[in-house]
């Protein structure tokens, strides 16, 4: 049962507590409640300030590499057999992932805000990586928080990061991925709040970061919508994205909320499968509860102890999700899936062996869903897969399962 | 009148100030947490804050998420720790005790069904880190109407307005964060304390306890001057985590940490 969206409606949320129904919310200690309340009046203030748009829309164009391609992938179409296959290639951002969208306005926020000192939390690193760029760019000290499972998963983007003069803090506590660098970030933040912006990578934490993040990343389904009315001369029927936290999927999804004929699928980590328990989809098989900041879908226990999560994608190993997604799930407008770290790596072979595009494992479960879904679709039909990074981080996690040593 | 606010009356009567120590439930197994609320009370405490484990517990230092792991190796759950306070109260119907601890595992519980479990076995007031008073509208009438005193925090950058508002939703008492930080890291300065407190004291008739960063009897004695009560966790906590193998050893090792500051707070008015 889908609910028809309006313009009015979607416009109304978040609510003036953050909340998207039921979802959102600013669940944190009071002693983070006033550095919130005084960001969410400064945004409100800031994003309809000529000089602050002017800015981010320079970044993006000049330093970011917008608009990036929508690219008809015809080898891939034609092996899968269904509707026209189209890639946003956020890929090819600079920093090589969609993250640095979201990085480019909230730092501009904190330089706004006069804050000298930023910190981040990241899964695969590449919020971490985009974080520690712009950081650079603007003379900013930077501080990266990182489970110590990922900053082994992911040597590459560590050594990026402090090469762009971040220091990244390698996180002991708890299952040592995502969640917990979420914690020691929230723990950081509050320890110094005075002088600190937290740039937070994904659509989730505490209101106004849901709204801000989905705002800064809208960029992409804005240039997709017009991308694909140009370039495929209609509408698409179909967008798919990955949702970790969520921040591609919605940044895509959104500007195509009012469009009733363009069907959405966002995608979960299935891990060894739902059925196993050791997976990171939390909207597929887990159910609403609070977690940093935010009340949306959780992976916990029958005691509302947050659960271990596993995927072969450290950017989606999250047991939480933003709220927006929480909300889109419940009304019926968007689809949320899931694929297993198998036909993930399926994904990933595929793209790179017929089109010569290396995906992101994270974007790789789109690919698998997405040429699934296709397969099934007619040929005059449009699917539009999101590619939100590049696969060069993962090598090292491809060539260990393929038993090679680099 | 709640047991809470009885206490503290008394105490004001007296004009002595409240001693409230935070131990973690189930750490460092559940077996002992009752025996350890006993020996807190022998010790001195006033009230009791019974910390609720839980696996991410974002306003800690590792002291108490250490405490959070030990606990929940036992499986330690909110249901657990409500009973260890129904037992609590078949040898003692005086002491209050708070629960602290994060909204998830009462959310997974259901708001009703934990304030109907919490009131019935006779628990008097909660604290829930992660649940301002804005987000608190469901579940603040389900207390209210089992007299479950809500307890909020104030911190150094809570402003007046809030000050107000968020004392305009609490019962009990209020509970002022001495620090920017998590529990456990850093030192407090008596200085600023007192001078919150004091304008806190302005905005509010509800009693104050002050809390993070409380670690011996100088301490206590300093925060106490100017407050009307101490909160101590992480020292404590910390206690439990050397002590762990020998249960006889740890209680008098709380017991030798508790009862000076209970001493230094009595002689701030002799």
């Amino acid at each position: 049962m889908s609910t028809k969206l309006t313009k009015e409606l979607l416009e109304s949320l978040p609510d003036a507590r953050g909340h998207f129904g039921d979802y959102g919310g600013r669940f944190v200690s009071e002693t983070l409640m006033d550095s919130l309340v005084t960001l969410e009046r400064e945004y409100h203030r800031l994003k309809d300030d000529p000089e602050f748009q002017e800015k981010f829309d320079k970044d993006l164009a000049h330093y970011v590499g917008r608009p990036s391609p929508l690219y008809f992938a015809e080898r891939l179409t034609r092996e899968t057999g269904g509707a026209q296959i189209w890639l946003k290639r956020e890929d090819l951002n600079h920093t090589g992932a969609h993250k640095v969208n979201n990085t480019i306005g909230q730092a501009l926020l904190a330089s706004f805000l006069g804050k000298k000192r930023v910190i981040a939390e990241t899964g695969a690193g590449q919020h971490g990586v985009a974080t520690a760029t712009v950081c650079a760019r603007l003379g900013l000290e930077c501080h990266v928080f990182m489970g110590s499972e990922d900053v082994q998963r992911q040597a590459l983007n560590v050594y990026r990061m402090k090469l762009l003069g971040a220091e990244v803090h390698a996180v002991e506590s708890g299952t040592r991925t995502l969640k917990d660098a979420m914690n020691e970030a929230m723990r950081d933040w509050v320890t110094n709040v005075d002088d600190t912006f937290y740039i937070i990578g994904t659509v989730a934490g505490p209101h106004p970061y849901p709204l801000l993040v989905r705002d800064f990343q809208a960029v992409i389904g804005r240039e997709a919508r017009a991308q694909s009315l140009t370039q495929a001369g209609k509408l698409p029927d179909a967008l798919v994205a990955c949702v970790g936290g969520g921040s591609n999927a919605i940044g895509l999804f959104y500007p195509f909320l009012t469009d009733e004929s363009v069907a959405m699928y966002g995608v979960e980590a299935g891990g060894f499968g739902l059925e196993t328990g050791q997976h990171a989809a939390p909207l597929c098989a887990g159910r609403p509860g609070v977690l940093h900041g935010n009340r949306t879908y959780l992976m916990e226990d029958e005691n509302g102890q947050i659960s271990a999560t596993h995927s072969v994608s450290a950017g989606l190993d999250y047991p939480g999700v933003g709220p927006e997604h929480s909300w889109l799930k419940d009304v019926g407008r968007a689809n949320y899936v899931s694929v297993t770290d198998e036909e993930a790596l399926d994904g990933f072979r595929q793209l790179t062996r017929v089109e010569g595009i290396m995906p992101a494992l994270e974007s790789s479960h789109a690919v698998a869903y997405g040429t699934k879904l296709a397969a099934g679709m007619d040929k005059d039909q449009v699917v539009i897969i999101n590619i939100s990074g590049r696969g060069d981080k993962d090598i090292h996690t491809i060539a260990n399962l393929d038993g090679i040593e680099i | 009148m709640s047991r809470i606010e009885g206490v503290l009356n008394n105490l004001k009567g007296q004009g002595r100030k409240a001693l409230i120590p935070y131990i973690t439930a189930g750490d460092p197994s559940p077996a002992l947490t009752v025996d350890l609320m006993h020996t807190l009370v022998e010790a001195g405490a006033d009230i009791i804050e019974l910390g609720v484990p839980f696996s991410d517990p974002m306003a800690d230092g590792p002291v108490i998420q250490l405490a959070c792991e030990r606990a929940l190796v036992h499986g330690t759950s909110l249901k657990q720790v409500i009973d260890m306070v129904r037992e609590f109260r078949t040898r003692d119907d005086a002491t209050p005790v708070v629960l602290m601890g994060y909204l998830n595992p009462v959310e997974a519980m259901g708001y009703e069904a934990f304030a109907d479990a919490a009131a019935d076995a006779g628990i008097d007031g909660v604290l829930t880190v992660d649940l301002p008073p804005e987000e608190a509208v469901d579940v603040a009438p389900l207390f209210a109407a089992r007299s479950l005193d809500p307890i909020f925090l104030l911190a150094p950058t809570t402003t007046d307005e809030r000050i107000r508002a968020i004392s305009e939703h609490s019962s009990g008492y209020v509970y002022y964060v001495s620090i920017k930080g998590v529990t456990g890291s850093a030192s407090i300065n008596v200085e600023e304390v007192a001078a919150k407190v004091q304008h806190i004291h302005e905005l509010t008739a509800l009693p104050v306890g002050v809390g993070f960063g409380i670690r011996d009897a100088e301490t206590a004695a300093a925060v106490g001057q100017v407050s009307d009560g101490v909160i101590v966790g992480s020292v404590l906590v910390d206690t439990i985590a050397r002590n762990q193998t020998d249960p006889e050893q740890l209680k008098r090792a709380l017991t030798d940490l508790l009862q000076p500051m209970r001493n230094a707070l009595d002689n701030l008015t002799s």
